[in-house]
C-alpha cells in the first residue's frame, strides 16, 4: 500500500515536471536519478554526459540525416558523452523553441541558432561567452582560422559567443543552357545591376522568368545584398542603430520594383524562399539569387548545365553571410559545458566542415577545411563550390540587432509593401526606419 | 454531510486542478502580466499600468490586424453556415450513397489544419499549383494567390469555407433529425410548398443549432492560426495576419510578453462580447420547442 502511494507521488510529480512546471534546471527526474547510479557503478570522471542538440534545417537536401549521422560517430568516438540530436523545424522555429525553453529554465546544452540571434540571446542573458574554452583548446590558432566574415555576428565587446557552422552566403544560380540559348556567353554571368536587367529581359520568354529573388520569410537578407553592393551595411556593429532609409536603399529597393513591374523579368508579388530553387530546377526561371546552402540540391537535381557567380555588383561586389551557428547555453552544469565545448570543437574540425560543405553546399567556416585533400579534390572538380567562399571577400555581417524579431519584422514587412506596390521604395522604407528607430531607443539610452 | 461533501470535492479535484493549472491561473497571469514590461530588454518585469494597450492603440499592425480578422470572420461564417444548412439539407434527403455523401463533405473536418494548409498552399502556389495549371490550360495569366495583398486575404477565406462547412454540416444535420415528420405531414396537408415549408417550420426550428453553430463559427474564426504559420505567416506585410498569430509573433518572436498579454486580453474581451450579444441578444428570438 505504501509503494503504491509513492508510485503514485513519484508518478504525479514527475508529471509536473514534464508539464514544465519546475523552475529548479537541475532537478529533472533524470539528474535527480543519474548521481546514485553513478555512484554505485563507476568512478566520477567516467560519469556520463548527456547533451541535447537543437538544430534548424533551412535548406534542401536530407540534412537531417547527415546531422544525426555525424551526432552517432561522435557519440562512437566519446562513449561518455551522449548527444541527442533534436531537429527543431525552421530557424524562427528553433528559436522559438530555444527562447521557451530558456524561459522554462531548462534550455537545450547546445544549438544550432542563426549567428543573428547574438543579441537577443544577450539580453536575454542566455548565452556563455566561449572564450576561456578557446583560450585551453587552440586559443588565437583555432577562432583565427575561421574565415573573418563568418564572425562578425559571433563576437560583440571582445567576446566569442558563437563558432560557426552552417554558414553561408547568397550567390547567382545561372542556367547556362538558357544563356546559351539567347546568345549570351555561358560564361560571363552578369557582372552589374545593369547587366541584371538586359540579361533578364533577354532570357525572359514564355513560361521563363528572367530572375527570381525570394521575398518571403526573410526578405531582409536579398536586400542586404543589394545595400551592401550599393555601399553600406543596414545597421551599426554594436546593433543599436539601422540605416534603412537611406537614398541607395531607396535606389536598391526601386530595382527590385521594376524587375517585376517595368521590365516584368520576375514574377510580381511575394516570392516564395522554398520554390525559388525548384523554378530554376525546373527551368522556370533562368537565374535566382539564393544561398550557398542549396549548391548541393542544386548540383544533384539540375538536369542542365548550371553556373554559380557573384552577385552582380553596384559600386562594389557584396553579400551578407547567413546561416547558424553553435552556442552553449546558461544553466547548464560544467560537465555539460566541457562535453558541449568537446561536441562544438568535434563538428567544426577541417575534415568534418569539408565533409559537411561537400554533403550540403554550405561554406567550409575555416580556412584549413580548404587546405584538406578532399576539399581541395572537390573545388578542383566542381569549381562552383569555391564562389561563395571567394565571394566572402566582399562579405559583411547579417542584419543583427537588439530586438532583433521586432527590428527585422518592421523591415521585411517594408520590402513586402514595396514588393507588391502597396507603398513607394521611399515611403516604405521611412516607415521601416521610423519603426526601428522606436524599437531600438531603449537600447541607445 | 461532511462525509458527502469530501467525497465529492475528491471526485471533482482532478478537473479542478487542471481547471486551475491551465485556465484561472493562466487569465489571472496574463491579466496582471498585460500591466508590466516585460520583454528582452527588461531582464525583470516591471509595472506600467496602461501604458501596453496605449501602444497598442498607437500600433498601425494592430488595428491592421483587428479588421482583418473582422473581414475573416465576416467573409467565413456567414457562408459557410449557409453552404452546412445546404449540405445538411441534402444529405438528410438523398436517398442513394448516403453514407458516401456525408463522408464527402465531413472529410475536410477529419483533416489535421495543418495537412489542409500544405494541401491548399499547393492549389495556390504558382507556377506548380493546380489552380495555376488549371489557368494555364485555359490560357490565363498567373495569379501569385499568396503573395499579392489583394488575393491573400480571399484565398484564406476560401479555404476556411471548405475546411468548416462540413463540419457546421454535422449540427445542421442532428438538428434536422430533431424535427419530428408530422411537422411535415401537416404542412404537406396543408399544401404548403417546399420554399414555405423551409422558411415556417425547417428553419425555425433549426435557431438553437444555427445560434450554437454561429457561435462557435465566430470563435473559430478568432481562434484559427495554424494555417497562417504554413501558408503565409501573416504576410504579404501583415495582409492575412490575424490577432492570434500576431499574438503568438509578439509573444514568441519578438518575446514582448507584456504585450502579448495585453493583446490576448483584448481578445478574450472581444469574443465574450461577441458571445455574450449572440447569447443575449438572439436568444429571444429564438423558439426552443
Amino acid at each position: 500500500m505504501r509503494k503504491m502511494w509513492r508510485n503514485m507521488l513519484l508518478s504525479v510529480s514527475s508529471l509536473a515536471l514534464a508539464a514544465g512546471c519546475s523552475s529548479a534546471p537541475t532537478s529533472s527526474p533524470q539528474d535527480q536519478a543519474k548521481p546514485v547510479q553513478a555512484e554505485a557503478t563507476a568512478p566520477k570522471q567516467e560519469e556520463k554526459v548527456d547533451l541535447t542538440f537543437f538544430y534548424p534545417v533551412a535548406v534542401g537536401g536530407p540534412l537531417t540525416k547527415i546531422v544525426d549521422d555525424m551526432a552517432e560517430q561522435f557519440n562512437q568516438e566519446h562513449p561518455n558523452i551522449q548527444v541527442k540530436p533534436v531537429y527543431t523545424g525552421s530557424y524562427q522555429d528553433t528559436t522559438t523553441k530555444i527562447q521557451a525553453a530558456v524561459q522554462g529554465k531548462n534550455p537545450p546544452d547546445v544549438a544550432v541558432m542563426l549567428s543573428t540571434e547574438l543579441f537577443t540571446m544577450l539580453d536575454m542573458d542566455a548565452v556563455l561567452p566561449l572564450d576561456d574554452f578557446i583560450a585551453k583548446d587552440g586559443g588565437s590558432e583555432y577562432i583565427n582560422d575561421f574565415y573573418p566574415g563568418f564572425m562578425a555576428n559571433s563576437q560583440t565587446e571582445g567576446k566569442t559567443y558563437s563558432i560557426p557552422f552552417q554558414r553561408s552566403t547568397i550567390v547567382l544560380y545561372y542556367n547556362k543552357d538558357a544563356f546559351r540559348e539567347v546568345g549570351l556567353d555561358p560564361e560571363k554571368p552578369p557582372q552589374n545591376w545593369d547587366e541584371l536587367v538586359e540579361y533578364s529581359k533577354k532570357l525572359k520568354k514564355d513560361g521563363r522568368w528572367g530572375v527570381e529573388i525570394p521575398t518571403s520569410g526573410f526578405p531582409y537578407w536579398m536586400f542586404q545584398a543589394f545595400a551592401l553592393q550599393n555601399g553600406k551595411n543596414l545597421m551599426s556593429e554594436d546593433g543599436k542603430k539601422v540605416y534603412f532609409e537611406t537614398p541607395e536603399n531607396v535606389e536598391a529597393l526601386q530595382l527590385w520594383v521594376d524587375l517585376a513591374k517595368k521590365h516584368q523579368v520576375m514574377p510580381e508579388g511575394v516570392i516564395e524562399w522554398a520554390t525559388v530553387p525548384s523554378d530554376f530546377l525546373e527551368g522556370k526561371t533562368a537565374m535566382m539569387y539564393h544561398t550557398t546552402g542549396n549548391l548541393t540540391n542544386v548540383k544533384s537535381n539540375a538536369k542542365f548545365d548550371f553556373g554559380v557567380a557573384y552577385l552582380p555588383a553596384k559600386q562594389n561586389f557584396g553579400s551578407p553571410t547567413g546561416g547558424g551557428n553553435f552556442y552553449m547555453f546558461k544553466g547548464i552544469d560544467e560537465s555539460k559545458q566541457e562535453a558541449s565545448w568537446k561536441f562544438i570543437r568535434w563538428m567544426t574540425e577541417p575534415e568534418r566542415a569539408a565533409q559537411w560543405s561537400i554533403d550540403t553546399g554550405y561554406v567550409a567556416t575555416r580556412k584549413s577545411a580548404y587546405e584538406t585533400d578532399k576539399m581541395k579534390q572537390y573545388v578542383t572538380e566542381f569549381p562552383a563550390a569555391a564562389v561563395a567562399r571567394d565571394q566572402l571577400e566582399f562579405a559583411h555581417a547579417e542584419l543583427s540587432t537588439h530586438n532583433n524579431g521586432k527590428v527585422s519584422k518592421a523591415f521585411n514587412d517594408a520590402l513586402q509593401s514595396a514588393v507588391t506596390g502597396q507603398s513607394e521604395p521611399a515611403a516604405a522604407l521611412k516607415k521601416a526606419q521610423e519603426e526601428a528607430d522606436k524599437v531600438l531607443a531603449p537600447f541607445n539610452k | 454531510m461532511g462525509k458527502t461533501n469530501i467525497y465529492a470535492w475528491l471526485l471533482l479535484l482532478p478537473s479542478l486542478i487542471f481547471l486551475i493549472l491551465f485556465t484561472f491561473y493562466p487569465v489571472l497571469k496574463t491579466l496582471v502580466l498585460s500591466f508590466y514590461q516585460a520583454d528582452l530588454g527588461s531582464p525583470e518585469p516591471f509595472f506600467i499600468g496602461m501604458e501596453n494597450y496605449q501602444r497598442m492603440m498607437e500600433d498601425d499592425v494592430f488595428w491592421k490586424v483587428l479588421k482583418n480578422n473582422l473581414w475573416f470572420a465576416l467573409g467565413t461564417v456567414p457562408t459557410s453556415m449557409a453552404l452546412a444548412l445546404g449540405m445538411a439539407l441534402f444529405a438528410n434527403k438523398v436517398l442513394r450513397g448516403k453514407g458516401f455523401v456525408r463522408t464527402a463533405f465531413f472529410y475536410p473536418t477529419v483533416v489535421p489544419m495543418i495537412a489542409v494548409a500544405n494541401i491548399w498552399l499547393f492549389i495556390y502556389t504558382p507556377e506548380y499549383g493546380a489552380i495555376s495549371q488549371l489557368l494555364q490550360w485555359l490560357g490565363q495569366g498567373q495569379i501569385n494567390w499568396l503573395g499579392d495583398q489583394t488575393f491573400v486575404m480571399w484565398a484564406m477565406v476560401i479555404m476556411v469555407i471548405w475546411k468548416e462547412a462540413g463540419y457546421f454540416m454535422i449540427f445542421y444535420l442532428a438538428g434536422l433529425q430533431n424535427i419530428s415528420e408530422e411537422m411535415y405531414e401537416s404542412a404537406s396537408m396543408d399544401g404548403a410548398k417546399p420554399w414555405t415549408v423551409f422558411r415556417r417550420v425547417t428553419f425555425p426550428l433549426l435557431m438553437p443549432t444555427t445560434l450554437f453553430v454561429m457561435v462557435i463559427a465566430v470563435t473559430n474564426s478568432f481562434k484559427l492560426v495554424d494555417h497562417l504559420v504554413i501558408m503565409t505567416k501573416g504576410g504579404p506585410d501583415n495582409a492575412s495576419n490575424l490577432l492570434l498569430y500576431y499574438i503568438f509573433e509578439t509573444a514568441f518572436s519578438f518575446w514582448d510578453q507584456g504585450m502579448a498579454s495585453a493583446l490576448t486580453i483584448v481578445m478574450v474581451v472581444l469574443l465574450l462580447l461577441l458571445a455574450a450579444f449572440q447569447f443575449f441578444g438572439l436568444d429571444k428570438k429564438i423558439h426552443y420547442n
